[in-house]
């Protein structure tokens, strides 16, 4: 603590500013104006220098202050590695587990300039656990230094993360093959290396791969080539990083704007606030609403320094058009003549980052551009091996698994491949429940709707076939324990409404389980699709006119929340059988409590899987106070009082 | 993202959209405002992120009582020139309890800073709040997210967090959660006083080198803003030109010697002077890992 303060007043004093010094830095400040920036990761497995190589390069590009420095000596002694040495990992890694364990857990980001460029550095751990935060760095970066240990050559992390780098759109690498001091600045062991990895990341489509010798930790081949690699006829590591083209080519690409915000301060003035995907805008231009196919012209390009007379990829800007169209947020402009896909099904590949596995027709948020939208994974194409990258077969993802996917989504969006769009082909998964970021997707082929399967138009509709039958269409979906009394309460509703002449009709668990979803199991992925087949099969009833009851345990709350989806609001009623595990135990109608408590039922729900109950059901009907017949009885008020029967 | 856009404007464009997007997606948003260089930054980027429209969300100062009293004018000056709505929150508990930077030290910094902060957002019910921090402050901060996940208790956990692509951040959370939003993470100290140069910005007058009383305390040059200084035995308030690099409660912010009157001498200063701005911010050395656990209880 004394050596941060004594910096802090004794570098401090009489700083005059000459007016040689205030020339220099005018000139400094105007070449800064016009650099560009380069953002890159550095990457590869743990101890291969990843903080120490940023350390290096800020140490060497003088931007470590002086305080700081004075508390990386005390830090260097107590927690450091390298002996007496300043131990320039300890500068980057910034969290007190971090530290002390001395590894990197999460990304963090460092900044440094020269006069050609500025910097922003994402510093990514090499812990294959902590490989969605690697990710997270990767997303951003233009560039990845992939770091390898000369002693330890290409390992599993070095594939892995060249691998996701490539998938998160990373086109330029640098292999910097680090340590090359404890191999005696050999040739040899260079080239070995250098063939190695060319061959495992040659089908990753990068456009540039550039292979340095460096020593992080004595700076050879840095900031400037080193004498003791004679042999290295390339740039330094800095060198080329200040001179690379990493140009992404999104100003030449057509225009498209995600509409973030409609601005509208008062009724003469309606904007519509974005940052520009690709291409370039200039008042004049005919753009067209990607989702509704309307079009008009841009009139104006709004921004508090004045109307511009165009803007280009990456800026925010808000724009105004010559007509009133219906643009919200979600929508995507595009210039008229270049369409963007608008699709809800497409393939994409995927990384998953979730501990909980992902199964295809569960309910996820798919967020894509600045549009939300429901939909599932349906059907998992392959998973790809991140060490040989071989495609297998795979019925779920766990944590750090990537995947080709298929997805398919609730409505129709706006997309592009990422390929030619990180802003229009990048996706989030979102958990609909924890609201966790659980897998990030990239779209490979955005399917255009209609694809395969054309949709018929029926000439007589839903609402004319319940008219016949005097009823609205609905779902009561009974959710609950075995032997809660799902079925004895929707017999007896049944019954009821049968009376009543409504037309109805019940979806069993177990007798579908004989027939329709005979293929299924009771693993969780299956459990997944025998909701997802259920829902379906009641809406092909529901669009019949009908009313009917879905008897199912259904333990997941989203597979019943991507049930509810399938249907129009109104539509469909959660109705929980509220019993609890105890009293099903106690009537056990089936023995089936008895056996899955031997083990002789694996995957029983209540025993040895979850029950997730409702949080807002519809109806909640508690068994053990009411006789069945009277719970029945108040799901046909509940009807009544919807006016799904009069 | 084009190399062709200067450094700056790609930094500009970038927090623009970052605070676009936080209105779209989160339902009650706050601008935190504490008058600073960085909040004076993000302040004109959101005006511009909405323009011709005014900023769709409050500011709110969390008044600690003990501000320069420059800050506190400076601040009401803005808010009225620029037709803002600005709330001003201080932890009245701390206030009738005399809390004080003299007697209570971090106790101090808890109090009247990170509970009045949490308070305030839990009593006008804001689900996201944004912060002016850069990723280049300090080591725990370079580790943030953009947007930065907060627990019901407003707690960040900083081993678990979101992990964040592109510029594709997910607001969703649940009643009680909040996020804190930095749209300057990838800002440096130079380029906020450059784009401030470029932008003419106004800032606080403390910035500039100015006569003002100081004593020397463990090293750090505090300023008597006020009658309330308390002085040790033997300190004396002598003149000094001195200016701020980084503004604070004015018992815990050292000043340095300077003579730079201007933005242009203010930059030259920096390559010369090389030590970190926080550097002169007593509550930060407290302890190690100090903002890394101030973080964590919901500090900013």
């Amino acid at each position: 603590m004394s050596a941060a303060m004594t910096a802090a007043t004794s570098a401090a004093p009489s700083a005059t500013a000459s007016q040689e010094t205030l020339g220099a830095l005018e000139e400094f400040l105007a070449r800064q104006e016009r650099i560009g920036l380069l953002r890159f990761l550095t990457c590869g497995s743990v101890d291969d220098g990843k903080s120490t190589l940023i350390g290096r390069l800020r140490y060497d590009t003088k931007l470590i202050f002086d305080d700081q420095l004075a508390a990386l000596e005390r830090d260097s002694v107590k927690h450091g590695t390298v002996g007496d040495d300043i131990d320039f990992a300890l500068l980057v890694d910034g969290l007190e587990a971090e530290r002390e364990q001395g590894i990197t857990i999460d990304v963090a980001y460092r900044f440094f300039t020269t006069d050609k460029r500025r910097f922003i550095v994402a510093d990514t751990p090499g812990h294959e656990q902590y490989t969605r935060n690697m990710a997270t760095g990767a997303s951003n970066a233009d560039l990845a230094i992939v770091l390898v240990d000369a002693r330890q050559g290409v390992l599993t992390q070095t594939r892995r993360h060249s691998f996701i780098a490539s998938l998160l759109g990373i086109r330029h690498v640098v292999l910097a093959i680090n340590k090359i001091d404890l191999v005696g600045f050999s040739e040899t062991r260079f080239n070995e290396i250098r063939e190695e990895y060319v061959r495992s990341v040659r089908d990753l489509g990068f456009k540039s791969l550039t292979v340095i010798p460096i020593s992080a930790r004595f700076g050879d081949n840095v900031i400037s080539t080193s004498e003791r690699t004679a042999w290295y006829q390339g740039p330094s590591l800095l060198s080329h990083l200040e001179t690379i083209d990493v140009d992404a080519e999104a100003s030449v690409r057509p225009f498209r704007m995600p509409v973030q915000w409609v601005n509208r301060p008062n009724l003469d003035f309606r904007g519509y606030s974005g940052t520009i995907a690709s291409g370039t805008v200039t008042p004049g231009d005919r753009v067209t609403v990607a989702a509704s196919g309307r079009s008009s012209t841009v009139a104006r390009i709004v921004t508090l320094d004045g109307d511009l007379p165009s803007a280009s990829a990456g800026s925010a800007v808000t724009l105004t058009l010559e007509d009133q169209i219906d643009i919200s947020r979600g929508d995507v402009l595009a210039v008229s003549g270049a369409p963007v896909a608008v699709t809800d099904a497409f393939d994409a590949q995927v990384v998953w980052l979730s501990e909980h596995k992902l199964f295809p027709g569960r309910s996820y948020i798919f967020k894509l551009g600045t549009r939300s939208v429901s939909g599932s994974i349906t059907r998992i194409r392959h998973r790809i091996d991140v060490n040989t990258f071989e495609k297998t077969n795979a019925e779920t993802l766990g944590v750090n698994d990537v995947a080709g996917v298929s997805v398919s989504l609730v409505a129709p969006i706006a997309m592009e491949r990422f390929a030619d769009s990180r802003d229009l082909g990048g996706f989030i998964v979102i958990d609909r429940l924890t609201n966790a970021t659980v897998g990030v997707g990239m779209v490979e082929t955005a399917n255009q709707a209609p694809t395969n399967i054309v949709w018929h138009e029926m000439g007589v509709d839903k609402e004319a076939r319940a008219a016949l039958k005097g009823q609205r269409p609905a779902t009561l979906w009974f959710t609950g324990l075995s032997g809660s009394g799902k079925s004895t309460i929707a017999n007896i509703l049944d019954r009821k409404l049968h009376a009543l002449g409504r037309h109805t009709f019940i979806l069993d668990g177990d007798n579908v389980r004989h027939g329709l979803n005979r293929d299924l199991g009771f693993s969780e992925a299956d459990r997944v699709e025998n909701i997802r087949r259920a829902a379906e099969a009641a809406k092909l009833m529901v669009d019949a006119g009908l009313i009917v009851i879905v008897s199912f345990i259904s333990p997941y709350r989203a597979d019943r929340e991507a049930a509810r989806e399938r249907f129009e609001p109104g539509e469909f009623l959660e109705v929980f059988i509220d019993t609890s595990i105890d009293e099903c135990r106690r009537r056990d109608p089936k023995g089936l409590y008895a056996r899955a408590d031997q083990g002789l039922i694996r995957n029983f729900t209540g025993v040895s899987a979850p029950y997730e109950a409702p949080l807002a059901p519809e109806l909640q009907l508690t068994t053990t106070e009411t006789a069945a017949e009277e719970l029945a009885g108040r799901v046909v008020e509940e009807l009544r009082r919807r006016a799904i029967i009069t | 993202m084009s190399d062709r856009l200067s450094h700056l404007k790609r930094l500009e464009n970038e927090s623009i959209h970052i605070i676009r997007e936080v209105v779209s997606e989160c339902r009650n948003p706050v601008f935190l405002y504490s008058i600073g260089k960085d909040s004076t930054v993000m302040l004109h980027l959101a005006m511009k992120a909405f323009y011709p429209s005014k900023p769709p969300f409050p500011l709110m100062h969390i008044d600690t009582t003990w501000k320069f009293r420059e800050m506190i004018t400076f601040r009401d000056e803005t808010v009225k020139r620029l037709g803002l709505n600005l709330i001003v929150h201080t932890n009245e508990e701390g206030r009738r309890q005399n809390i004080n930077p003299f007697d209570h030290g971090s106790f101090y910094t808890h109090t009247m800073k990170t509970e009045a902060l949490k308070e305030a957002m839990r009593l006008h019910g804001f689900d996201a709040a944004f912060g002016g921090a850069r990723r280049d402050e300090e080591k725990s901060r370079a580790k943030e997210r953009v947007f930065s996940f907060r627990t019901v208790n407003q707690e960040w956990d900083p081993k678990n967090q979101r992990p964040e692509f592109w510029q594709n951040y997910n607001g969703r959370m649940h009643k009680g959660e909040s996020m804190r939003v930095f749209p300057l993470s990838n800002w440096t100290e130079l380029d906020i006083w450059h784009y401030i140069m470029l932008e003419n910005l106004d800032i606080v007058p403390l910035y500039f080198a100015a006569e003002r009383p100081a004593v020397i305390r463990d090293g750090s040059l505090i300023v008597a803003d006020d009658e309330r200084m308390r002085f040790l035995p033997g300190e004396t308030p002598e003149m000094r030109l001195v200016r701020f690099r980084s503004l604070g409660c004015y018992p815990l912010t050292g000043a340095v010697d300077s003579d730079a009157r201007s933005l242009a001498e203010i930059v030259a200063e920096m390559f010369v002077t090389r030590t970190s701005e926080r550097g002169n911010r007593l509550i930060d050395r407290d302890e190690k890992d100090s903002m890394e656990k101030k973080k964590k209880e919901g500090y900013f």
